[in-house]
């Protein structure tokens, strides 16, 4: 099946005009798989960090949205054991206007703002509404022992 | 003002035509004498019954299809007259106000606006919609671009090429199940895409489940409209009984396609029992509950290391295998205090076993109770079943007895109520068992259960001569007893069902457990989410 052009050209504009804080680079037999690193935002928990994502495109995109989970372990209430993402533009919000930029825009931004009120990982969540402060020094940990490009194989 | 006169005329017309369930006295009173006159008294019987209003009788209609669309189509009608905005518009509108025209003319009257724009609509006003061939236009979805590529857009002006809006639509439709707000595709545009534009852009079979999608939400956005459950019907059925009142009535109707349901929760008819005892009652008879009580009452625990011991034989000097515990069964008391006078067991007021034997009465007896229930009530529902395969097997039987005897058609239809009436009071008595488990005792609960024992005793005669071969039910004899059984069979499910729909209405049952109006928690309530 020929690679629709929206796919081409997306793929293009990632590579010609990055987004800062995030790279998204597609496999040479899959162009549809692409590998994703996204720099954790600064002034969060998950800064300095940079965090591994796979993305697939399904046959329908972008009717449908992108499939993507996270690949690095990361300590995140609207993230799940298995780096699945709870986020609405990943779901039912979904437009086939957005691409795969802004979505990757709106995961850092969700780095950035954890929202333990719509929790995928409940206990997670539950520590992040109990106790903040301990919630965010276990994600820095996290960060630095499973994020950091020198520890890159603990994972 | 004029067209609002127009149209209540309109619905009271409408209202005259429709076949209406309680009597007319004027017009069709003649025929009905003529009816009357014939000498078949199973009718005249049938005839005196339904007159009189019963307790457990409540009004509804049916709907076929045609139906729902007009009344749909009247609405958007009236509002398209009087808010002077297009047809698909208004339909968007009724939608979005839960179809509560009423409202939805208030709110729009006091802040159009906003009202327009919560509902997924624009403020300006166009020409139809169509496609455009636009110079220089790139679709932002796919991408595509070049002389001649044809271009749509609603309201909102975000323009996408044909092929991606089809493609978006049949995803919307046929994956998602969406119709009634299906938006923009443009990411965060509210405006809802109406009906016409789409019957522009899909194909004839997408377009008429887009139309069945939307009579879906029709009936599923009024609360007095309900789908009828049974296979391949596609009538609804419209009933004004609340949820708040279904701990007063249990709201039987009945669909044109013969299916008789609870309006209140779906099921199948379950009068007399009300929809939340129904509900607890199935959840228990469902639940492993029950493997517990068994468990307790078939069972005892060792005294010392509380292992479930059943017995299994033998006598009643117990060693527990686990802990070597030696007991009596029948006292639980320690076996080294009976001696050598261990099988009368005289040592009831033993303080070493008290305790255990009353926890194990207890629930023997609350086990014992509930299975007495459960049996009758599964065994009603296992003749219901026997009796319908019987019912199957009239047709044959009728035919049979048509040629052996020599009857008419006509003379052997007695033999087809005898076998619906079985049916219905069959339903009716498995319900009452379910029924009377939640009883508390008093006199109320006598006559209840004296009325049950007559329709259950009248319904047992009927089924045994109902299952005589076909050359004893050509005894003329016969015929009349199981036809006299019949009525009095209706009868009787008639006087029982009034007596406790009566009793539920006043409010006169005292039940042993507490009684909820609004069942299951989420009831749809007036604001629609999606």
């Amino acid at each position: 099946m020929a690679l629709p052009k929206r796919i081409i050209k997306e793929t293009e504009r990632l590579m010609n005009e990055p987004v800062p804080g995030i790279s998204a680079i597609p496999h040479e037999e899959n162009l549809r798989y692409f590998d994703v690193e996204i720099h954790g935002p600064s002034q969060s928990p998950y800064q300095d960090g940079i965090f591994k994502l796979e993305l697939f495109l399904p046959d329908d995109y972008p009717m449908t949205p992108p499939k993507i989970r996270f690949l690095t372990k990361i300590f995140h209430p609207n993230v799940d054991k298995l780096g699945r993402i709870c986020l609405d533009v990943l779901k039912n919000n979904w437009s086939p206007a957005l691409q795969i930029r802004t979505i990757l825009l709106s995961i850092q931004a969700l780095l950035g703002a954890p929202n333990p009120d719509d929790p995928l990982a409940p206990d997670v969540a539950k520590t992040w509404k109990e106790d903040e402060q301990a919630a965010i020094a276990t994600a820095t940990e996290w960060t630095k022992k499973y994020a950091t490009p020198t520890n890159q194989t603990d994972q | 003002m004029d067209s609002e006169d127009d149209f209540m005329s309109a619905v009271s017309s409408e209202d005259d035509i429709l076949p209406d369930d309680s009597d007319n006295d004027d017009m069709s009173g003649a025929e009905d004498f003529d009816f009357d006159d014939e000498p078949d008294p199973d009718l005249g019987m049938e005839k005196s019954i339904s007159h009189k209003r019963v307790a457990y009788d409540i009004s509804f209609k049916v709907y076929q299809p045609g139906d729902i669309q007009k009344q749909q189509d009247d609405l958007i009608n009236e509002v398209n007259m009087i808010l002077d905005i297009s047809k698909e518009e208004a339909a968007i509108l009724l939608r979005y106000f839960r179809w509560n025209k009423e409202r939805l003319i208030e709110d729009y009257m006091d802040r159009s606006r906003q009202v327009l724009e919560a509902a997924g609509l624009a403020q300006t006003t166009v020409g139809p919609p169509k496609l455009e061939v636009i110079p220089g236009f790139v679709c932002d979805i796919c991408c595509e671009e070049g002389d001649g590529l044809q271009s749509f857009s609603i309201k909102c002006g975000h323009r996408y090429c044909v092929d991606c809006y089809r493609h978006y639509l049949s995803q919307k439709i046929k994956e998602e199940g969406e119709a009634a707000r299906i938006q923009c595709p443009s990411d965060g545009c509210n405006l809802i895409i109406d009906a016409r534009s789409l019957d522009l852009l899909v194909t004839p079979t997408l377009r008429d489940r887009y139309h069945q999608l939307l009579n879906r939400t029709y009936v599923e956005d009024k609360e007095t409209l309900k789908w009828c459950p049974a296979p391949d019907c596609q009538n609804a059925i419209e009933c004004g009984v609340k949820k708040k009142d279904l701990d007063k009535v249990v709201p039987t109707v009945s669909c044109l396609c013969s299916h008789r349901f609870c309006f209140g929760c779906i099921l199948n008819d379950h009068q007399p029992a009300p929809c939340d005892l129904v509900k607890r009652w199935l959840k228990k008879c469902a639940d492993d509950s029950e493997t517990a009580n068994w468990i307790s009452a078939n069972t005892k625990e060792c005294p010392k290391c509380n292992s479930t011991i059943e017995k299994n034989g033998g006598c009643n000097h117990m060693t527990c295998r686990k802990c070597k515990h030696e007991f009596c069964w029948m006292c639980m008391g320690l076996w080294s205090e009976h001696g050598t006078s261990w099988y009368s067991c005289n040592r009831f007021e033993e303080r070493s076993g008290t305790e255990a034997r009353d926890a194990q009465a207890k629930s023997r007896v609350s086990l014992e109770r509930y299975l007495h229930y459960y049996n009758r009530y599964a065994n009603h529902d296992q003749s219901a079943r026997l009796d319908r395969d019987i019912y199957h097997k009239t047709e044959r039987k009728m035919v049979q007895l048509q040629k052996e005897s020599g009857m008419s058609w006509i003379e052997v239809q007695y033999l087809n109520s005898a076998s619906q009436a079985l049916q219905t009071c069959r339903q009716t008595l498995m319900w009452t068992y379910a029924f009377a488990f939640y009883l508390a005792r008093n006199n109320q609960t006598e006559i209840f259960e004296d009325n049950q024992k007559d329709l259950e005793m009248a319904v047992e005669a009927l089924s045994e001569m109902f299952e005589k071969p076909v050359t004893d039910l050509a005894d003329p004899q016969l015929k009349v007893e199981i036809m006299d059984k019949t009525t009095y069979c209706n009868k009787r499910r008639i006087i029982l069902l009034d007596d406790t729909a009566q009793n539920l209405a006043d409010g006169r049952w005292t039940f042993n457990v507490e009684l909820s109006g609004v069942l299951g928690g989420n009831n749809g309530g007036p604001s629609n989410k999606r």
